[in-house]
């Protein structure tokens, strides 16, 4: 839907919502809906990204079509949070990637399949089909330096680009709620974006794939999200013995880096994977039209670069680890070439709106409540 | 030929779905017949948000006490005394326990809505609303093995010797004869059939907004009238509030109500006033200004504030009406232009000086020396622009139905029950209703009566 059209459906939506008001109970969208009056294009972007498209709203709604009034909350609101990452993103021609995520799937896919050619034509084919033991034996066959400075350096840009993203959304929004709110508030709006407070629908659970509410997406997202953590300390740990203790990779199966990059990968798998089926399973009609392929190739490559890091440690000591470690590195670096203009930048907004939600429900009342 | 079902249920609300799981659960093969298409199933329960119940004592969803007599004494004052005292009373009595069924078989809460913070003592709130709640009772009727079929009108039932034997249904050209040992009809009102309106109301009935289904015609309850069932209740009484005239004629729901009324003025299309905007505040007002606006001209009114209120009530569904003057307004609205503005001048003339009002309370700020008066709240509406909403009645229910007595069985026209026919929910609602109404009571009346049908009819079926 072109940018005017998603807003003044959008606002067609919320007024018939904000004269019902029967979901108040589901999620703080409708509370934060309900102390407005009107809503520009930041606040329905900002309610956009509050939304963790749990559809229990869309199963309680009586006006769904083929009622008249055609509520489809879930997709309006995704289609918002499609336009809402393109218009935070930063430059123009990438964040492109949002509204045609087939350029972005292109995008992930091309720098994926690039990595490998390199590194697989590159390097001699003696140090890439042998086996390696001992010491430092991965950087016998990539660089120390061609593997760290690449992914320090995307990793800096990334989280820059996300950075900016989540200013801009604050500042679009604002509000001066909450000035007066301290670190509890900011901890408390953490801790109910990382444990998906949200997406229970109000308590049943969420009734995401299909109608029955169940809390399967709660468990996969956080194995997900716990999963990417895990082998962030991993990889943060590796970084710390071999730069300080100067002991090189790689590390027995019982050292720390290899315990959270295993079970990290391990819970990636599971996460992911789940989400993936998940998905499948679900409803397409209720999110906007490029978010399918759009959230499925965040997925996948997160998917994959946990499968070939678990394939690579399974395989360290073969004559497999060569080509194993170039296709993990190839995965790796499509995760991070698309996380700022992917589905990855979600959390931020998500987590920017929930502290939003949290400084605005301190004082904020409901209108025509009385 | 023996039957095919223990126990056949007539529609798919609230009193439905309470009937087939008790049935159910007291062994008893159930088929529940709905006459909506499956995305429109539950009727006007769909539209429905809280139940009232009595309790002895707060807890996370009650924010106080509602004892029995209490409950009762709220029945009394608003309709005037039950038609059945002693189904009233066992209705009450009952209502204590049925939180907890409800939760039982699904039911989800949550604290009460903003803005109906005083219903949230007596009255406990399901969380998502009417169809939320739905569709929980019928994952649990599934589960224990009820089954569906939608799409299904019943068009007779088929009575022989005061015993029913079958229902006949048609879905499209297709009728299907189905024989049971017993049936409970919960097929709501008659309010979205207006020709049958008609008949009490003459051609007004014609501007009637219907608030919920287009499938509560009443078509069983016709049936059931002319196979002998006991009527109770005035046909032509009704629950009607105001709605914006804008709204969908069918199944509008919630979303059509307009809140406006007390903050300004009501006038007709005669541009006159003809009601007191300030006697009582919410629920009442709604039960009263349905009525009001079916006794004006073309049945339609207009709500009209100014750029003071506009943003005290609820949001509405539809754009105002607006105009910086009386005069601009009197034309959008289509409202006679000279009485409009004298109507105003007048009442305007009669609150000068008012310039404060406490919504909370009946503030006694009135308006001088203009009739009708408005006895509260009386602002002058004199600051620009000027907003105008149009208002037609809005039906919600019929009160007239069938009688029973105290196992939910339908009663004859010799006052005995027929042995195995059963009523349950708005059809047998003016066995306690016979005017006004009790936000939330009906919900309870179609719960309790429901599954008090259904194990009757139950253990009547395996007798």
């Amino acid at each position: 839907m072109p940018e005017l059209d998603i807003f003044a459906e959008a606002n067609r939506q919320l007024t018939i919502c904000n004269a019902c008001r029967y979901c108040e109970g589901l999620c703080p969208v409708f509370p934060a809906m309900e102390i407005r009056r009107s809503f520009t294009p930041n606040d329905i972007r900002y309610l956009a990204n509050l939304c963790h498209d749990c559809r229990a709203c869309q199963q309680a709604c009586m006006f769904t079509a083929p009622h008249e009034f055609a509520i489809s909350f879930p997709r309006i609101m995704s289609e918002v949070r499609m336009e809402s990452y393109e218009h935070w993103s930063w430059p123009g021609f990438l964040a492109k990637s949002f509204s045609a995520s087939s350029k972005g799937i292109l995008l992930g896919m091309g720098t994926a399949v690039a990595v490998f050619a390199v590194a697989f034509f590159a390097i001699p084919a003696d140090r890439l089909r042998t086996a390696h033991d001992g010491p430092g034996s991965f950087y016998e066959v990539v660089g120390y330096a061609a593997m760290i400075i690449p992914a320090l350096l995307l990793a800096f840009y990334g989280a820059m680009i996300w950075l900016q993203g989540g200013l801009r959304f604050w500042i679009d929004g604002n509000t001066s709620a909450g000035k007066d709110a301290g670190i509890g508030t900011a901890l408390h709006a953490l801790w109910d974006s990382l444990s998906l407070r949200y997406l229970s629908g109000g308590g049943p659970g969420c009734a995401y794939p299909r109608q029955r509410p169940n809390q399967l997406r709660r468990i996969f997202h956080t194995l997900t999200v716990a999963g990417f953590m895990s082998d962030l300390i991993s990889t943060t740990l590796a970084f710390l013995y071999q730069d300080f203790l100067h002991h090189l990779p790689p590390y027995a199966l019982l050292s720390l880096p290899v315990i959270f990059g295993a079970a990290g990968g391990v819970a990636l798998i599971v996460g992911t994977s789940g989400l993936i089926v998940l998905k499948a399973q679900s409803d397409r009609a209720q999110a906007a039209d490029n978010a399918y392929s759009f959230d499925y190739a965040f997925l996948v490559f997160l998917d994959l670069a946990a499968l070939t890091g678990i394939l690579l440690l399974i395989c360290r000591s073969t004559p497999a680890m060569g080509v194993l470690l170039i296709l993990h590195l190839a995965m790796v670096a499509a995760l991070f070439v698309t996380a700022p203009y992917g589905k990855f930048v979600h959390f931020v907004y998500r987590t920017f709106a929930v502290l939003r939600f949290q400084l605005e429900s301190r004082d904020a009342q409901p209108q025509g409540g009385h | 030929m023996t039957p095919d079902w223990d126990v056949i249920v007539v529609g798919g609300g609230n009193a439905a779905i309470c009937a087939a799981m008790g049935a159910r659960e007291k062994g008893a093969s159930v088929l529940l017949l709905e006459g909506a298409p499956e995305y429109m199933r539950g009727g006007n329960t769909r539209h429905t948000r809280n139940i009232r119940c009595a309790h002895s004592r707060a807890d996370t969803f009650f924010s106080g006490p509602y004892p029995d007599e209490e409950y009762m004494a709220d029945l009394v004052a608003v309709t005037g005394g039950p038609a059945n005292m002693d189904l009233a009373r066992f209705t009450i009595e009952k209502t204590n326990q049925l939180p907890q069924w409800m939760t039982e078989h699904g039911a989800n809460w949550q604290q009460p809505l903003a803005g109906t913070l005083h219903l949230g003592r007596t009255n406990r709130w399901f969380l998502g609303g009417g169809k939320a709640l739905l569709n929980s009772y019928y994952r649990t009727a599934t589960r224990l093995g009820v089954e569906f079929r939608y799409n299904a009108m019943v068009e007779d039932l088929l009575i022989e010797n005061d015993k029913f034997t079958a229902a006949v249904v048609r879905d499209g050209d297709r009728a299907e004869t189905i024989r049971g040992k017993s049936v409970i009809v919960a097929a709501g009102g008659f309010e979205a059939n207006l020709e049958w309106l008609e008949e009490g109301w003459g051609k007004a009935a014609r501007n009637f907004i219907v608030r919920g289904t287009p499938h509560n015609r009443g078509t069983t309850l016709r049936t059931l009238l002319s196979k002998g069932a006991q009527s109770i209740g005035n046909p032509k009484a009704i629950h009607a509030i105001a709605v914006d005239a804008r709204s969908p004629k069918y199944d509008g729901g919630i979303v059509t109500r307009l809140d406006s009324v007390v903050f300004g003025v009501v006038v007709n299309n005669k541009g006159l006033r003809f009601y007191d905007e300030g006697e009582e505040i919410w629920p009442k007002r709604y039960a009263i200004w349905g009525g009001l606006i079916l006794e004006q001209p073309e049945q339609i009114a207009y709500s009209i504030v100014d750029a003071k209120t506009i943003s005290k009530f609820l949001p509405p569904l539809y754009k105002p009406f607006q105009s910086p003057t009386f005069e601009g307004l009197a034309d959008q609205l289509g409202i006679e232009k000279s009485a409009f503005v004298k109507t105003m001048a007048d009442y305007n003339r009669g609150t000068a000086g008012n310039t404060a009002v406490r919504m909370q309370v009946l503030d006694g700020v009135t308006t001088r020396g203009v009739t009708p008066a408005k006895t509260n709240w009386a602002l002058p509406v004199d600051t620009p622009p000027y907003y105008g909403l149009p208002l037609r009645a809005g039906i919600t229910f019929t009160y007239m139905g069938v009688t029973v007595d105290e196992r939910s069985r339908v009663v004859d026209n010799r006052s005995r029950p027929f042995k195995n026919v059963y009523a349950a929910g708005e059809i047998m609602t003016g066995n306690i209703l016979t005017k006004g109404y009790v936000g939330g009571i009906g919900l309870a009346i179609g719960a309790i009566f429901g599954e008090l049908a259904g194990r009757d009819a139950a253990t009547n079926a395996r007798a």
